[in-house]
């Protein structure tokens, strides 16, 4: 029982880190409708920014833990925000009225250049950050325990945090409608006054920021990253955003949490050699049933 | 018109120059993982290597001529490692190979090597696939993964007297070999291991196979793989409060591991089996310390690469620089070298293998156990 409840919080904590990532896929695809491959190198990006923030904090003598994580979350969410809109507006704004299969070129073509750009800086040798933030809340159960770790629970509450953020800037300020309005019809909002580009350019920009989230969480949890980091949980995190209904603010967080559990609990319970089998399997039945994944709406052919 | 064919004659001309000069020197590739995940290993390799050529070449090089290294860089990759053995072979003309780390690559590209005539000599893969090819071109100076998981697997009944293993490896030639050999070995013992998994290479999240590994109460994990994932994975065994011993193989020797793990309090009590320390060999201590002096720490295959220079260089010299014949006369022949006098069998492997016993401390550095 104990092992049970323990793989259910292991899965709870990857899937809600699968969904933040999977929320930069869903936003871009849902806006211009392409699948933005560069994503995973921007999370692998942003576990670098985390490390030189973290260095950079102990050099100037800081200490206090409070301190060192709001300052690098800070940090790293701004700057990886900045890579967010340099990479739209040099290698996808170009492209913006040419056809689909372009910007996807494009797409493949940044997420290469940001491997070996950070390769090339940074080394190709594994990174590693030292550990922050130890300890952990236990409970019994029977005559085992189930526990989680202090820097768990902050990525939980941090990733709620965050896309409860982003649902509310979305649904309720103006900034969102604007957003929802340029989904809807790109060519309509702009006739409507909206500067449809300026809106673009902040949906990359927010991806990228919940990916940073994602990237300070995850460096601070596991410790270890490099250049290649961002491809895996890339793969991965696109799967939440497919399985939920890939446009889907809702979805790309329920898909996150899905493949998460489902990983968990199939290592856990059955065998680790075939989690992956079991996670996409899952996938393709989901899409067999529901083409549009959970929560997606069936597409509807814009003009 | 006339103009292109005299173009076209100064081009062959150019190069048949190029090809004459490039006779005068040896060349032989250094072939690891010089990028990616690994690239720590590849940097041993390099230094090592790079050291012995620089050595060999102020004494004369080999028959008068000077080795010329190209590094090539298969990244662990299989695909890879093939066409940068192509590319050895072909474009760079290289006489022998000092490599590759992973065996997953080594195997591949022996086959190459052997087609075109090239010695090769790996310092670090330890599959006993490579050699049990038949290849007559293929060496290695790291002992076999069934010697290794033998050692591990006698430390771990004789020794500890553990009778709940858990085995892991990470679905790769090197790593599942090696655990798959400790397991045949611990099974020939009579203990049955407790939980055989295996994990995905580049993940960092092994949560889910560490809360299994608690279920079912292992006093020691086993781990087949290489520090990238062993760092993560002995850390979340710590995290979620498991006591159980972690052995690994030679896969970990590296620094890096330490901060992987994210802190050498992590490691500590880490055991792995690796060869004999290089600092035990007498005639390696002059070596070591040009090392040090130089500002590098020789540490794991450094000195393996070192020697993998000093035998191909011996083989190549002895035998008027045709590599085929050097394989053969390795096979029947003993060479000294900075980490002692070495034999090889007729299919390659060492004729004594010098597997022991590390331990990481707690201030992160590895130590033989007595």
């Amino acid at each position: 029982m104990d092992i049970v409840l323990q793989q259910l919080v292991n899965g709870l904590t990857l899937g809600s880190v699968y969904g933040l990532i999977a929320i930069g896929y869903t936003m871009v695809y849902g806006i211009i409708g392409m699948i933005n491959f560069a994503h995973g190198d921007v999370y692998m990006v942003s576990a670098y920014i985390t490390a030189i923030a973290i260095a950079l904090l102990t050099f100037f003598g800081i200490e206090s833990f409070p301190i060192i994580i709001i300052g690098t979350l800070f940090l790293t969410v701004a700057v990886t925000g900045a890579y967010g809109w340099v990479i739209e507006r040099i290698a996808y704004r170009p492209l913006r009225n040419s056809s689909r299969l372009s910007v996807l070129i494009s797409a493949i073509g940044m997420s290469l250049i940001l491997q070996n750009y950070v390769q090339l800086s940074q080394g190709a040798n594994q990174q590693g950050v030292p550990t922050l933030l130890t300890g952990a809340i236990r409970f019994s159960v029977g005559d085992g325990f189930v526990q989680i770790t202090y820097m768990k629970l902050m990525i939980l509450l941090i990733s709620l945090l965050g896309m409860g953020i982003l649902t509310y800037v979305i649904q309720k300020t103006k900034l969102g409608r604007m957003c929802r309005a340029t989904q809807q019809d790109r060519k309509m909002a702009s006739i409507l006054g909206i500067d449809t580009d300026k809106v673009i350019s902040t949906v990359f920009v927010i991806g990228a920021m919940m990916a940073a989230l994602a990237g300070v969480l995850i460096t601070l949890d596991y410790g270890a990253f490099d250049f290649y980091v961002g491809f895996i949980i890339g793969i991965k995190a696109f799967t939440a955003a497919v399985l939920g209904g890939i446009g889907s603010l809702p979805g790309a967080m329920l898909g996150g949490l899905i493949l998460g559990l489902s990983e968990a609990l199939f290592a856990g319970l059955i065998s680790s050699d075939y989690k992956d089998v079991f996670s996409f399997s899952l996938l393709v039945l989901i899409l067999i049933i529901r083409p549009s994944g959970l929560l997606g709406k069936p597409e509807v052919e814009k003009v | 018109m006339s103009n292109m064919v005299i173009r076209k004659t100064f081009i062959s001309l150019a190069v048949a120059g190029a090809v004459t000069m490039a006779q005068a020197e040896v060349v032989i590739g250094v072939a690891g993982p010089h990028t990616g995940a690994y690239a720590a290993f590849g940097e041993q390799m390099w230094k090592g290597a790079e050291k012995a050529a620089a050595d060999l070449n102020a004494a004369g090089g080999i028959n008068g001529e000077m080795i010329k290294l190209v590094k090539a860089d298969d990244a662990c990759e299989p695909k890879q490692a093939v066409s940068i053995a192509n590319r050895l072979v072909d474009s760079d003309g290289a006489l022998a190979v000092v490599g590759h780390f992973c065996s997953s690559s080594s195997i591949p590209a022996s086959r190459i090597y052997e087609e075109g005539g090239v010695l090769m000599v790996t310092p670090a893969s330890t599959n006993p696939a490579l050699t049990e090819q038949g290849l007559p071109n293929v060496f290695r100076i790291c002992g076999r993964d069934d010697q290794q998981g033998d050692v591990a697997a006698s430390y771990i009944v004789d020794e500890l007297n553990a009778k709940r293993v858990a085995v892991l490896h990470d679905k790769d030639t090197y790593g599942k070999g090696l655990a798959d050999a400790m397991k045949a070995t611990l099974n020939a013992y009579g203990v049955k291991e407790v939980l055989y998994e295996g994990l995905t290479r580049g993940e960092k999240d092994f949560n889910a196979v560490v809360t299994k590994i608690r279920s079912v109460d292992a006093d020691v994990v086993y781990f087949g793989g290489l520090h990238s994932e062993a760092g993560p994975l002995v850390r979340q065994l710590r995290e979620q409060g498991s006591k159980a011993l972690f052995i690994s193989g030679d896969g970990i020797v590296s620094d890096e591991f330490v901060s992987v793990a994210g802190s050498p309090a992590y490691v500590e009590g880490v055991m792995m089996t690796f060869g004999a320390p290089p600092s035990s060999y007498p005639s390696g201590k002059k070596v070591i310390s040009e090392f040090r002096a130089s500002g590098y720490e020789p540490e794991g295959y450094t000195l393996y690469s070192y020697t993998a220079m000093q035998i191909v260089a011996e083989a190549l010299s002895k035998n008027d620089l045709d590599p085929m014949a050097g394989a053969e006369w390795l096979q029947s022949n003993s060479i000294n070298t900075v980490m002692g006098k070495k034999d090889f069998d007729e299919k390659g492997d060492l004729t004594v293998s010098d597997y022991v016993m590390y331990e990481w401390d707690d201030k992160g550095k590895y130590h033989q156990i007595n």
